[in-house]
């Protein structure tokens, strides 16, 4: 048996009531409850990185989080990350510099590195490379994502 | 998932009373990276997830230069890296801490997890048992302690009775001129599964090795303690043949079997080179200098 739950939770800056299972994950909830289909289920085991969020200024695997987990939590989406309609710098030099192909993987990209800039604004490439080594890319073979998140460290926010 | 629900209990008398009434599917939830991940794939019959983490013994820290360290055993990996006084005083910690996953999944796991979770390669638990970690557990009978070489008993295994948790890990306080140093072989170069790990805890008195500790992992079917390793050091001057020795016993204590991540062959002769490395930079790390081995 699961339990139907009521979530109270501030999503990109809104607070959001939503109602979930407790048998749901975050990415689950995300996607198939509140309509927010950026994260994407890549594994559903933590290794892919592709339903990346960030949950009270932590970068985490959302297929690894349980919806109910978020009561009273500040969750960004990659959705979040732009600002009355201008994209973030980070999506900007995703374009720019063509760090996606297929671009399944983007969203949990753009979340990670974000999390990282906001981290560490200047990381060096091994940073860069350590921090995102839990987000899997199957097309672009990783250096343009490595110089857009670059980039977007040089011009800042 | 599977049908499955969920409770957040604000104490560990509540904790325990809940476990102890659930039953064996009911499972402590903690970062879920592990347990989440093994519900949904049947691998833990799982009927209920206990969040912990309202619970403050869970999830604190506290140290104190006389009596050590007290670690919440849920607390998140990526606060242990980011403490200064961590990385200052329990480098081994923080070197396993930094190693396990990748990012996002620092900002849930914690070492308390990966101990319970008994991974025989678990990248924490050689750290713990070097660093002379304890867990202090809470259960139905009251409190226990269990030294950490004593709390796995098998892959996936451990001592933990039915409702019993563990509340938080225990370190003592460092002995003067010490320090420790955890590496692990694998694969790739991040978020993988460790060929072997291991972990050295030292203390030099000017070249005389006072204390000496080393656990191995991923080379058994639990993480080992090797004392002989230890005891090739201990009470001598370090050298390369004291190395060397200690270094064999680390090789000798090994009982890998062949896998996708490695052979026999090749475990045992990492055996021996983590337990070579990790003694230096331990040394190292002890005279101030940079660590050699990545």
């Amino acid at each position: 048996m699961s339990d139907r739950i009521i979530i109270n939770t501030t999503i990109n800056g809104e607070p959001l009531e939503f109602m979930a299972d407790t048998r749901d994950s975050l990415l689950e909830a995300l996607r198939d409850r509140i309509g927010l289909t950026g994260a994407k289920e890549g594994c559903n085991n933590g290794n892919c990185g592709a339903c990346s969020v960030i949950m009270d200024g932590r970068l985490v695997n959302s297929c690894c989080v349980l919806a109910a987990e978020v009561e009273g939590a500040d969750i960004t989406t990659v959705e979040g990350l732009e600002q009355n309609g201008q994209l973030s710098t980070l999506q900007q030099t995703f374009l720019e510099d063509a760090a996606l192909q297929c671009g399944i993987c983007t969203p949990g990209f753009l979340v990670a590195s974000t999390a990282l800039l906001d981290f560490n604004p200047h990381p060096t490439e091994h940073e860069i490379r350590y921090w995102l080594a839990g987000n899997l890319c199957r097309c672009t073979g990783y250096d343009k994502i490595v110089r857009a998140v670059q980039h977007a460290a040089e011009v800042g926010s | 998932m599977q049908d499955v629900k969920y409770v957040k209990p604000k104490s560990l008398q509540e904790a325990v009373r809940i476990l102890q009434e659930s039953g064996p599917t009911a499972r402590v939830l903690a970062g879920g990276t592990d347990i989440i991940v093994m519900a949904r794939e049947r691998r833990r019959d799982t009927s209920l997830f206990v969040d912990i983490k309202a619970i403050p013994e869970m999830m604190g820290i506290s140290f104190d230069p006389q009596s050590g360290l007290t670690l919440g055993a849920a607390r998140p990996l990526y606060q242990l890296y980011r403490d200064e006084m961590m990385r200052r005083v329990y480098p081994a910690l923080v070197d396993s801490a930094s190693l396990i996953g990748g990012t996002a999944i620092q900002g849930r796991a914690s070492l308390g997890g990966n101990l319970c979770n008994a991974g025989p390669a678990g990248d924490s638990i050689p750290s713990i048992i070097a660093m002379e970690g304890t867990a202090n557990i809470i259960g139905p009978n009251g409190e226990r302690q269990v030294k950490a070489e004593e709390f796995c008993t098998g892959p996936g295994r451990n001592v933990l009775q039915p409702g019993e948790i563990v509340v938080s890990l225990h370190f003592p306080a460092p002995r003067p001129n010490s320090s420790a140093r955890f590496l692990r072989f694998i694969p790739r170069n991040e978020m993988d599964i460790a060929v072997v790990n291991c972990a050295t805890n030292l203390t030099l008195e000017g070249n005389t090795v006072t204390h000496a500790r080393m656990a191995i992992g991923a080379v058994a079917a639990t993480p080992l303690f090797v004392p002989a390793a230890g005891a090739a050091l201990e009470g001598k001057p370090l050298t390369d043949e004291t190395i060397a020795a200690a270094a064999n016993a680390s090789r000798d204590a090994a009982t890998p079997i062949d896998d996708m991540r490695g052979s026999i062959r090749q475990r045992k002769h990492l055996a021996y080179v983590l337990a070579e490395r990790t003694i230096r930079d331990a040394v190292h790390r002890i005279r101030g200098e940079a660590t050699e081995y990545h």
